[in-house]
């Protein structure tokens, strides 16, 4: 895992001097708060429903136990608890004071973390494949370039008041889990001809008017790709939209002008920039990369006793392939039925710390489906840690399934909400949990946004759910068909919305169909595919 | 009407410079295009920087607008002028805040013209912010991973 130099370690403890400096300042009337919203958004400080939430930044998702332990301790000392683990790997408390905040930042930077451009409109807290250094389909760990990127991108000084957040994500296997194309750049680390070098992809996004990113750059060799990325930033600062704040991601930027233009002018200003001379050195990729090398992995039993049929269970639903014949990478879900997606109380983020340090090598993930991971476990140890998760209310067998809901915030505390996520997410889980369907289903990605903001990725859901505002009652519109994967496609609306209980009710519906409906093997997905729409709107509305 | 626009050299608070303040005033980007004499111009957000550069040479003062301090456009004018080898004065004119004064150093500004005059403490305080910086930009500081990899 990366390590903090005396360089990066006085970056983070300046910042928050910074921040404490200019928490100050707005306390003495020096600054006006529409002058501090920016600055306090770049320290991770958003203003909600009830009270101020601070979203701490975790680096491609990699912490380590005593980093998880820390997470644990901010949310007893200034929260209420617990914290809640998001779609972009990062933790946001709900319920931090502004008094409190840059004593919260000072403690994070004890442990090498911070909450720096988690938002404003900045480049924002790269993310990566929750199995990088891991997964047996990788090219390489995408960590180091995306470490590389954390640094470059950090307190940039061009690019802090771009026209709008600015999301990068950085993968290196053909099989994509950070949703990589609905990123502003999206980046895969690949190998040509033995050389390394980066797939730059440009203009993806959520939102209002979700756009999957075109291929803009089918090879940037590794030691140009910081001056790559530079030069899209550029022409993204230069000419995105600042006449409306709905339009000015980069995604409408490549969309007016085309993908083809867009490209045009990135290697114009690449070529340019080429000669200025921006690149880091290249010792410093190998120098980050020597901290990632991979941990001393031993030989051990490549199966698990399988007699236990609720840990066989656990085993196949949560446990992915690793690189290595006698590991795997075990998933810890956050998705108990009935509970809040992505919700972590201190308690069980200091057990997941301490099982991290006894089997997986100190090292753990934040998935951006809101689970968090074990990358390194023993097979040989799996039967124990199940008991361990399972007695503390961790062992739900449910990754990717429909339990595995990813659901924003909403009304419960957000302010730009039309709908309530958390309880529908709630009320979901349990009921296909009750009845058994879960395991009948199989894998179902459903997503859950309480407004047309799209936090929570409701576009990308194999099933889409998006709260909207009908009269001043909650309404809930239905789509099928996304995928954040690399099959990347965007969810279509089935037709008029529902209230809460037409939307359970129609979420089952179209499992039925599904059910009905599909052929060996076949996924929710590949079925709505197969047979269209059409026969899921019949059962819906027919 | 080009008489009226940029600032006048007094409402400069600072200034990192040695040389004689240019004291007339700024035109705009298209006048400068046409003016063959002129010395000081004044870009807006929505200019192209580019288009300066065949007059670089006659050029003294470049004023950069910021008319509101969310508009980050005049940080990539600054540091294209600098990229090209400008080396007259770069003044940042407009909604200049104490939090953008490090990053507009950086960008290459060597003058700082406020709207409101600036807490000079504080203002001190923010240009120190960074005694280390990660990119390489226009102001030419080593930057940590230089000094990671020096001999
Ligand atoms: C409650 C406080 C939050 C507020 C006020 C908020 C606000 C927003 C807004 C305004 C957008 C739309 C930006 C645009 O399209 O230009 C957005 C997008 C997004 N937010 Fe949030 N958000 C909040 C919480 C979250 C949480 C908890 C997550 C993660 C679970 C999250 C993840 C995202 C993602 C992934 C996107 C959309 C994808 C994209 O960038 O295109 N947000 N948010
Ligand atoms: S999708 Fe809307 S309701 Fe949900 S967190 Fe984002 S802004 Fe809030």
């Amino acid at each position: 895992m990366y390590r903090y130099d005396q360089y990066d370690q006085a970056m983070v403890d300046a910042r928050v001097a910074e921040f404490r400096d200019q928490a100050r300042r707005r306390l003495e009337g020096k600054l006006t708060e529409d002058q501090f919203k920016p600055l306090r958004l770049m320290n991770g400080l958003y203003l909600q429903l009830h009270a101020y939430m601070l979203r701490v930044a975790i680096p491609y998702g990699t912490l380590d136990s005593r980093q998880m332990e820390m997470l644990a301790d901010i949310a007893d000392k200034y929260d209420r608890g617990y914290g809640h683990f998001t779609t972009r790997q990062n933790i946001q408390y709900n319920w931090i004071k502004l008094e409190g905040t840059a004593d919260a930042l000072a403690d994070l930077a004890t442990v090498e973390m911070h909450a720096i451009q988690t938002s404003g409109n900045c480049i924002r807290n790269i993310s990566a494949d929750h199995f990088a250094g891991a997964s047996a389909d990788e090219v390489v760990d995408p960590r180091p370039y995306a470490e590389l990127m954390r640094q470059w991108s950090s307190f940039h000084p061009e690019f802090t008041y771009l026209p709008r957040k600015f999301k990068i994500a950085v993968i290196a296997s053909a099989n994509d889990r950070a949703a990589m194309r609905l990123h502003d750049i999206g980046v895969r680390i690949v190998s040509r001809n033995g050389e390394v070098g980066a797939e730059i992809y440009a203009g993806g996004g959520m939102g209002r008017t979700p756009m999957i990113a075109p291929l803009i750059r089918d090879f940037v060799p590794i030691d140009q790709m910081i001056t790559y990325a530079e030069a899209c930033l550029r022409v993204y600062n230069r000419y995105g939209r600042r006449d409306n704040k709905y339009k000015a991601r980069i995604k409408i930027l490549v969309h007016e002008l085309g993908a083809a233009e867009y490209t045009r002018q990135v290697e114009e200003e690449f070529a340019h920039l080429l000669s200025v001379g921006v690149e880091p050195p290249r010792e410093e990729l190998a120098r980050i990369a020597e901290y990632f090398a991979p941990p001393a992995f031993v030989d051990g039993p490549k199966t698990v006793d399988r007699s236990d049929p609720d840990f066989a269970l656990w085993v196949d639903r949560n446990t992915h392939r690793h690189k290595h014949d006698a590991y795997v990478s075990a998933v810890i879900s956050l998705k108990p039925a009935g509970g809040i997606p992505g919700d972590a109380t201190s308690d069980q983020m200091r057990l997941v710390a301490k099982l991290a340090r006894e089997y997986s090598f100190d090292e753990l993930r934040v998935m951006h489906t809101q689970n968090l991971l074990l990358p390194h476990v023993r097979i040989a140890d799996l039967h124990a840690l199940w008991t361990a998760l399972d007695e503390a209310g961790l062992g739900s067998p449910n990754m990717d399934t429909i339990e595995d809901i990813i659901a924003c915030p909403g009304l419960d505390y957000c302010s730009l909400a039309n709908a309530r996520s958390i309880p529908l997410a709630q009320r979901i889980s349990e009921r296909f949990a009750q009845s058994g369907r879960t395991e009948v289903v199989g894998e179902l990605k459903l997503k859950i946004s309480g407004c047309i903001n799209a936090c929570g990725h409701h576009h990308a859901g194999h099933i889409g759910i998006l709260g909207v505002d009908k009269k001043g009652t909650e309404n809930y519109q239905l789509s099928l068909g996304g995928s954040e994967a690399e099959d990347v496609s965007l969810a279509k609306i089935t037709g008029p919305g529902f209230d809460e209980d037409g939307v359970i009710a129609a979420v089952e519906k179209v499992t039925d169909v599904y059910l009905a409906a599909r052929s060996d093997g076949e996924r929710f997905l590949d079925t709505y595919r197969r047979i269209g729409m059409e026969p899921f709107k019949e059962a819906l509305y027919g | 009407m080009a008489k009226d626009m940029g600032t006048s050299p007094d409402e400069v608070q600072f200034r990192f410079r040695d040389d004689e303040r240019v004291d007339h005033a700024t035109i705009t980007v298209d006048a400068c295009c046409d003016q063959t004499n002129a010395t000081a111009v004044r870009i807006e957000p929505g200019d192209d920087a580019r288009v300066l550069l065949p007059f670089l040479d006659r050029l003294a003062l470049v004023e950069v607008n910021f008319p509101a301090f969310g508009d980050g456009r005049g940080y990539s004018s600054a540091r294209i002028l600098r990229e090209a080898g400008y080396t007259g004065e770069l003044r940042a004119v407009g909604a200049v805040l104490i939090d953008q004064l490090s990053h507009m150093r950086r960008c290459g500004f060597d003058s700082f013209a406020p709207d409101k005059r600036l807490d000079e403490e504080d203002a001190a305080r923010a240009f120190a912010t960074w005694e280390n910086v990660y990119q390489r930009a226009a102001d030419a500081r080593r930057t940590i991973a230089d000094k990671r990899h020096e001999a």
